[in-house]
């Protein structure tokens, strides 16, 4: 796992529920065939209203055109972060347009499980609401080893809550490994 | 200390005596349930990951229900449904639903009660945020993804942390324009989206154990709206009977003890319960009917596994016996089963299509249709400018289709009484 993580940051609001990060009508396509699983990320946050994607201006495509892939890898959301649906395809699909890390101040059970068990994408906690003080397109930057996230534009920095239990399952690679690993499966 | 009824469940699934809320368990699965949607991606994961060695933990535990995209022209929701078809070919899976055959059986939540998969005391997972239904019948069910999924299917095992249980008694007896969708949508008023979030939500008192089965399973059903791990109701005498006409399998029957230790008690005079609405765009935006009544509508609608029960189409049928809708209004059964009935169970002597029919309605075939949008093809979608209320479980922006649309939840008598006016109407205007 990579001990420092940078990128541009893409802000939204609370209760991000996973209709909107990856809408019903697009969890058909296949994630074993490369190329059609690049779709995945072409509509991943497509849900959210437009004049609520990227805050605090609101209006700023998570992706652009027909891209696969987003100017964007690090989410920073509220509270509730993935709620609704039990859609794996949504941590996917945020993996897929190149996003590495989620920040938010909670996260639904199911939605936080699949980030971690799949491998797809590190959801951290923070200690405060990070949407009300970061702007999107902040340029971000995450060391894992001392939790903290610092906002190069603004010169701010963050103590994030250490990952924890679901460590040892992310620097695994995902369940599977983690569960090889501990000689929990051959 | 004593423990809840969920507390207790966990601890026989993990072969320990006693267990503690926030620790983490490995548990022994009794049944894993999955769809068209989340089923072609877990097999998959559990292909990939297993590899030539890939063998399913016990194929007799193994439920698959075809039931979100089914009656559509889309070719990647088709080649999913094959996908399940030939993977149930290929590992002679006995419990593989299949779609256009007369073992087709619609929504899973619900097939899942009908078939006996629903068994008290028992471990329950699935690939679907409703798997949390289960928990009317005193058992632990709750939604994982499909990586969670595979690993179930080559283990049987999965690690789930014990909640912290929240507890809500409903005293005193509902009234006539009372049903549990407004129950549980002031419970979500109260503790909001996240107020449940990896919490069991347990729900007892006169006005919980006198609903049918089927209510129950409507209480249970949005404990996942609240952000729960788990919806739970103990297993009475109503729940023993309907499970024995449905399995021989033996059911253990476990009750939260008095010195259980709950995050929180909630505690309410049913009989004193308003009609309530989620106005959009969430669960948690609750309003009664009579501060949103008036409001012009597009779209009535009823069903999925939250509102497309037998029950709540015989409280919608009360209003529209003998009456025409106003707006066009969608009769989706959750499952095959209903829709059976439907031509079966009367008022006055007329069966309850002949209500819908003659009232104006269009009805559906069994699946989870329009509730969570799906393909452009799918029945009662929503479109752009629509203002539509529902009987379903969502209201999130885009949830039934169109991004430009609203969505009104509400129970099935204000649906009703809705659709005979074309707009927001109290259900006590109809009593």
């Amino acid at each position: 796992m990579e001990k420092t993580i940078e990128g541009k940051a893409f802000v939204l609001g609370d209760n991000i529920d996973t209709d909107q990060i990856i809408p019903a009508e697009h969890l058909v396509y296949s994630m074993n065939d490369p190329k059609e699983a690049q779709l995945y990320g072409r509509y991943a946050l497509s849900g959210v209203p437009l004049k609520e994607a990227g805050l605090p201006n609101g209006n700023i495509p998570f992706i652009k055109g027909e891209e696969v892939t987003s100017d964007y890898s690090i989410v920073i959301g509220g509270s509730n972060f993935g709620c609704g649906s039990s859609r794996e395809h949504a941590p996917y699909a945020l993996m897929k347009a190149g996003v590495k890390v989620v920040i938010a101040e909670s996260y639904a059970r199911i939605y936080y499980r699949n980030s971690v068990d799949g491998g797809f994408v590190i959801p951290y906690e923070a200690k405060e609401k990070l949407n009300d003080v970061i702007s999107t397109n902040d340029e971000l930057e995450i060391k894992l080893d001392e939790n903290k996230l610092i906002n190069h534009t603004t010169k701010k920095e963050y103590s994030l809550n250490p990952l924890g239990d679901i460590l040892p399952i992310l620097e695994a690679g995902n369940l599977f490994e983690y569960a090889r690993k501990s000689g929990m499966i051959a | 200390m004593g423990m809840t009824i969920t507390e207790k469940i966990l601890a026989k699934a993990s072969e320990k005596n006693a267990v503690v809320p926030g620790e983490n368990l490995w548990l022994n699965v009794d049944v894993l349930m999955t769809h068209d949607v989340c089923g072609p991606p877990t097999i998959g994961i559990w292909k990939k990951e297993f590899g030539d060695k890939a063998k399913i933990w016990d194929k007799k535990k193994l439920v698959i229900f075809p039931d979100h995209y089914i009656f559509t022209k889309n070719p990647h929701a088709n080649r999913n449904v094959e996908l399940l078809r030939s993977f149930a070919k290929e590992y002679d899976i006995p419990n593989y639903y299949d779609v256009g055959t007369d073992r087709y059986k619609g929504v899973c939540h619900i097939a899942l009660a009908e078939e006996g998969y629903n068994i008290p005391g028992t471990v329950l997972f699935g690939t679907d945020s409703h798997t949390c239904t289960s928990g009317a019948f005193g058992m632990f069910s709750t939604g994982v993804g499909n990586t969670d999924a595979a690993f179930i299917l080559g283990t049987g095992k999965i690690w789930e942390k014990v909640p912290e249980s929240l507890l809500f008694t409903f005293d005193g007896e509902l009234p006539k324009y009372i049903t549990a969708k407004d129950l549980i949508l002031r419970v979500l008023g109260d503790i909001t989206t996240n107020g449940g979030t990896y919490r069991a939500l347990e729900f007892n008192g006169e006005g919980v154990f006198s609903l049918s089965i089927d209510e129950r399973m409507t209480l249970t059903n949005m404990a996942i709206e609240a952000g729960a791990m788990n919806g739970i109701i103990e297993a009475d005498e109503l729940v023993e009977k309907y499970v024995k006409e449905r399995s021989d399998k033996s059911y253990e029957i476990f009750k939260s003890d008095n010195d259980a230790n709950y995050r929180a008690k909630f505690r309410y005079n049913a009989s004193e319960f308003l009609p309530l609405v989620a106005k959009p765009h969430s669960p948690d935006n609750i309003d009664t009917v009579e501060n949103v009544k008036g409001r012009k509508l597009t779209k009535c609608y009823i069903g999925s596994c939250t509102g497309g029960k037998l029950s709540d189409f015989v409280s919608a049928a009360k209003f529209l016996f003998g009456n025409e809708v106003k707006v066009p209004t969608f009769i989706v059964p959750a499952s095959t089963a209903v829709a059976e009935q439907l031509d079966v169970e009367t008022i006055s002597g007329v069966t309850l299509k002949n209500i819908f029919e003659n009232a104006g309605c269009v009805i559906a075939q069994s699946s989870c249709a329009a509730c969570l949008g799906g393909p452009m093809d799918t029945i009662g979608r929503a479109q752009d400018g629509e203002v539509i209320i529902s009987t379903t479980n969502r209201n999130f922006p885009g949830r039934m289709g169109s991004k430009k649309s609203e969505v009104y939840l509400a129970s099935p008598l204000t649906v009703a009484a809705s659709a005979l006016t074309g707009e927001i109407t109290d259900p006590r205007d109809y009593i």
